[in-house]
């Protein structure tokens, strides 16, 4: 039963953009999508690169940082060197997305399909999203932050509050909690809660470094007291706590730098997957519309140019090649598992037991839910996608003349490249494994970090930098050392020690 | 169903304030490169915005990260030689390769260098920060036309500062007027019948008719009283039209020493000052054209850029750049038509017997004609004879002429500041 196209112009109305909506809207139904409600907000080319400058979100506070963004994506953007991105969307809710009004009608429908129900029902749903963080809240918190920001710049000075927040994005990867759920946040409870919060924190670290000794203790016990406990591995959490010479703004300040990076951090781990699930879902609910006639050949021409030019992935050697593309490797990986609960090959049984010929919908929606990058590609990676992708996987040991090719897209090879493929997605890999392991409470006040290295990949000389910025923070002497298993391979402090004392120094080797 | 908002009409400068935090950092690199843009553009050119550019690591934001070195794993698509176990040589250099975690450029182009481009208003901005203008002036620079108020009639309505007194009485006595004669005139007809009555004989009096005529007229005088002296709508204000001042043409010289004494640093404090008077002119009048003129013993007519950039070398004559001037002003701009203004930059050297005659073309010939003449004397050293020349200049035409030595780049303000005195007079 085929029926008219709701359109045939490219032109788009605000009429045609709620008639396809709404279509697109009962499809995903059918399908069972649980998505936020969406909030769709149409935008011209320059409010469009406002909310890229300020790295989607929908308000933010003032740095200079998002100004460099911003002169940035001006610069490419009016010498024709990058297209914007057709959509930014939001994990709120309800779920804002951003279309262009530039944008053909079959673009805003493109969009629609992959924001407003690809996204957004993945937001909904995986599980780092539902753990960590808060929908509701967020753009309730975003407003607290930045009027906060703005009363600490008119109190403080702007350039006061530009250094602690520079410190602190320094930082920003070094600001989340990984193994426990945040606690839900939210603008008027951080705002009734910020005064007390102020005192009783100061209170804490005055407590911790008090200068008074106890008479019951003796000298042998005060040596061994070992603090933290435990390495901590949120830099900006324990700098919060602890840095003994912080005030009250600051802390609030890092704190609200480290709310953020805990709201980012589901999106860090989950873009293969997140684009994945999107563009399964716009190639598939835009193909259901032409199946039911509701879109004309024209339509689908323009959305399927420019749809292959999204999933596009150039090869290792081109001169386009910047990794690999995130959406090829998410929606080939997504049609695959659909190929294989419906048309299960013998490889696929071997390979994928429980899930070939299962339902397609289902199986995918636990994918969806319940993995990140990591984990979706040791679990789900193909080979027949290996084989269409002709991944290939090279070691580059610096001990060694040549770079080895360790594993190609074939039988022997296959489960080392899915090892190898999911390693990269791997955040603990991919960052350095830093963590606070000793401060010197009764001494210089000195603050030791431990960078545990991985494949005895070194620390970058950026380290230095960065230390001045953690310095700044803590407002004594910052330590870091690199180890690989027990030797000390590097050595950073901020500040730099003097000539005279740089004397040979036998490595103190914390066990942890 | 979704809800669809239109943000189009929301302000599309969210990022304006994060714009200026960053313009605010790295201020010294800015300027820096503004300097150095003036010094490569051309003067009537300056009225642009221009590229900055800022190597990228010093406005790179440090995070931890890895580098290269130890063993680096890395899966690419799009094999198609491979086979496992292959060895592949290290490219040289340690780029490329395609095994570094993002470090590399991933466009053909650099990364060494951050460009972005700025406005003109923030170019000019930044200029002349070196130079100290005042605020004022730097609005006059940058800024929108010139209005100055007119007189244009009489309007109802307006500020209680600008009542017209003389029109709103007078426009109170006609409404006061117009809106008694009725009844004076009624008042007239009724005293006279009542002094009629009066006059008649005692016995014939009607003395209750002349009661009754008074009470009538005593009625209408009091209706006459009751009309206010000043009604709202007599009140008349004058009205002021803002009208832009009018422009026209001007013309200015820019003269120079190009002798070999002149070394590149001067000249580009000349162009600075040059600049300067450009931009003023060009705010002011309609039309602003340059006339170059460079001299060492003799003057010649050039192109900007021989002005400031042909190597010359020789003693100086400064009357022939003079005396050139005149020429052109004879016959090319009718003093009628434009306004004409000189600038002249030189680091005071001069055949002594020389200066006597420049005295006599500035003060005969070419100040007459001149809106504004203007000499800057480039050095640290002492002055010479010309300086002492210009000095009479000075003194007797006080309004048309300006002199100021010049060591550094702050220094061109003062000798601008009187030219806008002058304006403002």
């Amino acid at each position: 039963m085929k029926q008219a196209p709701i359109s045939t112009s490219s032109e788009w109305t605000f009429e045609l953009i709620e008639t396809y909506d709404r279509e697109i809207g009962k499809i995903a139904e059918s399908y069972g999508l649980d998505t936020y409600r969406s909030q769709i907000e149409i935008i011209s080319s320059e409010q469009m690169m406002d909310a890229y400058a300020s790295v989607g979100m929908p308000l933010g506070y003032h740095h200079w940082s998002y100004g460099k963004q911003f002169l940035n994506v001006e610069r490419s953007y009016n010498r024709g060197q990058m297209g914007l991105a057709y959509e930014i969307v939001i994990n709120s809710n309800p779920s804002i997305a951003y279309l262009m009004e530039e944008n053909s009608m079959a673009m805003q429908a493109l969009v629609i399909a992959h924001a407003c129900y690809g996204h957004n029902s993945f937001f909904k749903s995986n599980y780092l999203f539902t753990t960590w963080t808060d929908a509701d809240s967020i753009i309730d918190y975003l407003l607290f932050a930045k009027n906060y920001i703005d009363h600490c710049e008119q109190t403080q000075g702007i350039d006061a509050v530009e250094a602690i927040i520079d410190s602190c994005h320094a930082l920003m990867n070094y600001g989340v909690d990984r193994y426990k759920r945040p606690y839900p946040i939210s603008a008027a409870e951080e705002q009734s809660r910020q005064k007390e919060r102020e005192e009783y924190l100061q209170k804490q670290v005055n407590d911790l470094w008090r200068t008074i000794p106890k008479p019951e203790q003796s000298e042998a016990q005060d040596e061994q007291i070992h603090f933290p406990s435990e390495p901590q591995e949120n830099l900006l959490y324990f700098i919060e706590k602890n840095a003994p010479l912080l005030e009250p703004w600051q802390r609030e300040i890092v704190r609200i730098v480290r709310k953020i990076a805990q709201y980012f951090y589901p999106q860090r781990q989950t873009q293969v997957m997140n684009e994945g699930w999107a563009c399964f879902w716009h190639y598939t609910l835009l193909n259901d519309l032409y199946d039911k006639g509701l879109v004309t050949e024209g339509f689908m021409l323009e959305f399927l140019q420019s749809h292959s030019s999204v999933i596009y992935q150039p090869p290792y050697d081109s001169p386009h090649y910047s990794g690999i593309n995130p959406y090829t490797l998410g929606y080939h990986m997504m049609m695959d598992i659909r190929r294989i609960c419906e048309h299960p090959t013998a490889e696929d049984k071997h390979w994928f037991p429980d899930i070939a010929g299962s339902d397609w919908l289902e199986t995918m929606k636990f994918a969806m839910t319940n993995f990140k990058d990591e984990s979706f590609i040791l679990q789900y990676l193909s080979p027949k996608v290996m084989r269409d992708l002709k991944l290939f996987c090279i070691i580059d040991d610096d001990e060694e003349k040549d770079i080895l090719v360790s594993a190609i897209h074939d039988d022997s090879g296959y489960q080392t490249l899915r090892e190898n493929l999911a390693g990269l997605y791997n955040l603990g890999n991919r960052e350095p494994n830093i963590q606070i392991v000793k401060v010197n409470i009764r001494g210089d006040r000195s603050l030791t970090l431990k960078h545990t290295q991985y494949k005895r990949r070194p620390m970058a000389d950026s380290c230095e930098e960065v230390l001045k910025h953690l310095h700044r923070l803590w407002g004594f002497d910052v330590k870091l050392e690199s180890f690989d298993g027990d030797t000390l391979k590097q050595n950073f402090q901020c500040p730099p020690k003097k000539e005279e004392s740089s004397a040979p120094e036998t490595p103190t080797i914390i066990s942890t | 169903m979704s809800y669809i908002v239109d943000r189009r009409l929301n302000a599309k400068n969210k990022s304006a304030v994060n714009r200026q935090r960053f313009l605010r950092r790295y201020r010294q690199h800015i300027k820096k490169a503004v300097g150095e843009a003036v010094t490569h553009r051309s003067i009537t050119d300056i009225d642009k915005g221009e590229k900055i550019s800022i190597p990228s690591k010093d406005i790179s934001e440090p995070t931890f990260h890895h580098a290269r070195g130890g063993v680096m794993e890395n899966v690419l698509p799009g094999n198609k030689e491979f086979t496992a176990g292959d060895h592949i040589p290290r490219p040289p250099g340690g780029g490329g390769g395609g095994s570094g975690e993002g470090q590399a450029s991933d466009s053909g182009e650099g990364m060494d260098e951050f460009v972005f481009q700025i406005t003109q208003e923030e170019f000019l901005d930044f200029m002349f920060e070196d130079l100290e203008l005042p605020n004022l002036v730097k609005r006059q620079l940058n800024g929108s036309d010139a209005f100055k108020t007119v007189r244009a009639g009489i309007s109802n309505e307006g500020a209680p500062g600008r009542i017209n007194i003389v029109r709103s009485l007078r426009s109170a006595n006609a409404r006061r007027i117009a809106l008694t004669t009725g009844k004076r005139k009624k008042i007239k007809k009724l005293e006279a019948e009542r002094d009629r009555l009066e006059a008649m004989d005692s016995a014939l009096r009607d003395s209750a008719k002349i009661e009754a005529l008074n009470e009538e007229i005593e009625h209408l005088k009091s209706v006459i009283k009751r009309i206010p002296w000043l009604d709202d709508f007599d009140l008349k204000y004058n009205l002021h039209a803002k009208v832009p001042i009018p422009k026209s043409k001007a013309v200015m010289f820019c003269l120079m020493d190009v002798s070999g004494s002149m070394n590149q640093a001067t000249k580009d404090i000349a162009k600075r000052f040059f600049i300067l008077l450009y931009l003023f002119l060009q705010r002011n009048y309609e039309r602003t054209e340059v006339v170059f003129i460079r001299h060492h013993t003799s003057a010649k007519e050039v192109d900007e850029q021989d002005f400031f950039y042909s190597r010359e070398t020789g003693g100086t004559i400064v009357s022939s750049a003079l005396k050139l001037m005149k020429e052109i002003v004879e016959d090319r701009f009718p003093v009628g038509e434009w306004n004409i203004y000189g600038a002249q930059a030189s680091d005071g050297d001069n055949w002594n017997d020389d200066s006597n005659t420049c005295y006599k073309v500035l003060t005969e010939s070419i100040i007459p004609q001149c809106q504004y003449y203007s000499y800057i004397e480039i050095t640290p050293r002492d002055h010479q004879a010309l300086w002492e020349e210009y000095l009479n200049v000075k003194a007797q035409h006080p309004d048309a002429f300006a002199m100021e030595q010049i060591v550094s780049a702050a220094d061109i303000y003062p000798v601008f500041r009187e030219l806008f005195q002058k304006k403002e007079s």
